[in-house]
């Protein structure tokens, strides 16, 4: 069993009047590529949001609970939450590349993090994000180009490799995969696979195959609630809740 | 509709001869006419627009024009050293002090030799001096006190004609009228006829229209609008310094750093009543605030500047919040999600991608600002003005008037040269215009190439 690096206990949001996450708790262990499952609306998103404190942004937003990585509460008052979130990188499910070059979209996150301290040491880093996030070889000739320029598998393979540029260590992927076509899909299920063996990844999936196929724990939530989680190859072979087993035999949608 | 036997043809032909696309069905026909029926009423509402406004500046080019040219005089002054320079000795101290009223007689005089030179005799004329503007003496003294030496000689001097001359050129002014007029006599336009004929009398481009300060009721064909233009120049300079700051800081701050509560939905629902209160209101709030309280100068295009930048704060705040607004939500997230700070997320990329917005707003807002004449009126600024004021940051206290007010200001004025000059700076005031949108369209071009 690998160590814990993100654990919520007891995390309940409310949207407004709206509870969209039910007291949920859970262990996040480092090393690992943990995928979140689930019937859409259910509060995947939401919940990713928390582990970030993304959800900060949403004024109606609401979040009770403790989440803790690395044993330290990340809704503490002393927390600041920009230092959070270059710890914990997000992939969104929407591709959002700035308006800018594809170039200084990936450098932007060293550049305020100061992880590079001349030009060279960008433009490497620049170029080894890329090529992790399997879009090197498309871009490497118009790296001035705008990134919104490119098509949306590209820009969320941008995205990615923004994600990846500042070296975070945990990266929530919210969908990462949903605009892809099946080569950048397994690309970027590649570079998931090996960014298991530094960081702690959390992914959103609609897809079954693709959790089972990345992940090795999976957690199963429905209408906020967290029915189910363990270790992936349990999940899909041996559900213990009905719910559970009626979703990934494709009975609720 | 088919007479192939084949039972699928048919079946297909039956299925489809109620449903067929090459024949439109009432629904998609009466959707299709009231589709026609709106497009000829946009084009109506444009077409309408469109000849209201040609109209406009037909009618403004068309009574505004003639004002850039003016009828000029050129004769040969001589200049006396015995009145000119009593000391003689070509001090320009000394000769200031002959006053203005001193060179009267030798615009007279120079008149007078100029029509015996050419043998020119006009039954019943006197005084032909009067076909020369009242402002001739003034020229003459300051190209004098400029040029000592040239005293006791004789100089060649483009003079104005008066403004009666002028407008008998321009068609307001004609013999009959002439009869019946204390200013000028049909014997006084024959002679402007000859002296046309002569080459003494010509139509030129008018650079002192916009150059030259205001002038009073006895000389309108030397008013100007110098002091006009650059009060308002002053006062834009004022309200671009201090609203665009002002107005960006409080929407960046309202839009992305307040939180929603009462207060600012309070603060939101007083910029809005802001923006719809009359611009008078402000000019009296200048008036208390600026003149009484603050013991500011009246006149002055830093009062102006400062109840314009009240006026204009509103409309900069709204337009600039709605194109803050308008960047979608998901550029902030990605900022904020590479570990951007707030700041850093509006500053690196809400910001630019607002720019363009902002920059329509400001300059909608300072156009408005430009034309605004009520508030003016109220501080002051309507006063009679010849002194030029200083460069800034002095002149920002000197008395100036504004475009827009020399407009009301001249067209309250008798003589028809007035009502002539009125339309003339209107069409500077919308080249000014016309020049600030075309800088927006230009800048926000270039903003937008960078995506
Ligand atoms: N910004 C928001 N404001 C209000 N309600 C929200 C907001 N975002 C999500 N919700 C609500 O919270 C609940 C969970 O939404 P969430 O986006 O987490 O679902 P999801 O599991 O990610 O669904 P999907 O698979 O479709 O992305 C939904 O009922 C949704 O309506
Ligand atoms: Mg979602």
């Amino acid at each position: 069993m690998k160590d814990t690096k993100i654990s919520a206990r007891g995390v309940n949001v409310y949207y407004g009047a709206n509870h969209a996450i039910k007291d949920v708790s859970v262990e996040i262990a480092d090393k690992t590529v943990t995928s979140f499952i689930g019937p859409s609306g259910c509060g995947k998103s939401t919940f990713l949001r928390c582990l970030n404190r993304m959800n900060d942004t949403i004024d109606i937003a609401r979040i009770e609970g403790d989440i803790l990585i690395d044993e330290e509460d990340i809704y503490h008052p002393d927390v600041d939450p920009v230092q959070l979130r270059a710890k914990v990188g997000m992939v969104f499910q929407k591709p959002n590349p700035f308006p800018k070059s594809i170039y200084d979209n990936v450098a932007y996150g060293p550049k305020i993090h100061g992880l590079a301290r001349n030009k060279g040491e960008l433009d490497e880093i620049v170029e080894k994000s890329l090529k992790r996030a399997a879009i090197w070889e498309e871009v490497k000739d118009r790296l001035q180009a705008p990134g919104t320029g490119l098509s949306g598998g590209q820009q969320q393979r941008l995205c990615i490799a923004r994600a990846v540029a500042t070296s975070p260590e945990v990266l929530l992927m919210d969908e990462p995969c949903s605009a892809l076509d099946p080569i950048a899909t397994s690309q970027i299920e590649e570079l998931i696979d090996e960014l298991r063996g530094r960081f702690s990844v959390v992914i959103v999936t609609h897809s079954m195959q693709q959790a089972a196929r990345v992940s090795q724990k999976t957690a199963f939530f429905h209408l906020g609630d967290l029915v189910e989680y363990g270790d992936t190859d349990d999940i899909f072979t041996n559900p213990q809740d009905p719910r559970t087993e009626k979703y990934i035999t494709g009975r609720i949608g | 509709m088919t007479d192939m036997p084949d039972d699928r043809g048919a079946g297909r032909s039956a299925a489809t001869s109620t449903a067929s696309i090459m024949r439109p069905d009432a629904r998609t026909k009466s959707r299709n006419a009231a589709e026609k029926r709106f497009r000829a009423y946009g084009l109506g509402a444009i077409v309408i627009g469109i000849l209201a406004l040609v109209f406009l500046l037909a009618s403004i080019l068309y009574r505004g024009l003639p004002a850039f040219t003016q009828t000029y005089i050129s004769i040969d002054v001589a200049l006396p050293a015995e009145t000119l320079d009593p000391e003689g000795n070509r001090d320009p101290a000394e000769m200031a002090k002959v006053i203005t009223f001193g060179y009267a007689g030798l615009v007279d005089d120079a008149m007078q030799s100029a029509l015996e030179a050419r043998g020119i005799e006009v039954e019943g004329l006197n005084d032909p001096g009067v076909l020369i503007s009242k402002q001739a003496p003034a020229q003459i003294r300051d190209w004098v006190l400029s040029n000592p030496e040239a005293v006791g000689g004789t100089e060649r001097f483009d003079f104005l004609a008066t403004s009666r001359i002028d407008q008998y050129y321009k068609g307001a002014v004609t013999m009959e009228s002439a009869a019946r007029d204390s200013q000028i006599s049909p014997e006084q336009l024959q002679l402007a006829d000859i002296l046309k004929d002569e080459g003494m009398l010509t139509r030129k481009f008018n650079w002192s229209f916009v150059t030259a300060p205001d002038a009073s009721d006895q000389r309108p064909e030397a008013a100007g609008l110098g002091v006009a233009i650059l009060g308002s120049a002053y006062m834009m300079l004022i309200v671009l310094g201090l609203a665009l700051p002002i107005g960006v800081a409080a929407s960046i701050y309202l839009e992305e750093f307040a939180p929603t509560n009462r207060w600012t939905d309070i603060i939101e629902v007083n910029i809005s009543n802001l923006a719809a209160v009359p611009s008078i209101v402000f000019g009296i709030l200048g008036l208390a605030i600026f003149i009484n309280f603050g013991g500011l100068p009246q006149s002055a295009p830093i009062v102006g500047g400062l109840v314009l930048t009240l006026m204009t704060l509103p409309t900069i705040i709204i337009s600039t919040r709605a194109s803050l607004k308008s960047v979608p939500p998901s550029i902030r997230d990605a900022a904020l999600g590479v570990g951007a700070s707030k700041m850093q997320a509006v500053f690196h990329h809400v910001l630019p991608l607002a720019g363009p917005g902002i920059l329509t707003g400001t300059i909608i807002g300072l156009a408005q600002a430009l034309g605004e004449t009520a508030p003016l009126l109220l501080i002051g600024m309507v006063a009679f003005v010849t002194e030029y004021p200083d460069a800034p940051p002095e002149g920002f206290f000197d008395p100036a008037t504004a475009l827009p007010v020399q407009v009301y200001n001249w067209t309250q004025r008798a003589d028809p040269a007035f009502a002539e000059r009125a339309s003339g700076a209107i069409i500077v005031l919308l080249v000014f215009l016309a020049i600030m949108n075309i800088t927006a369209i230009v800048l926000r071009r270039k903003f937008e190439r960078r995506w």
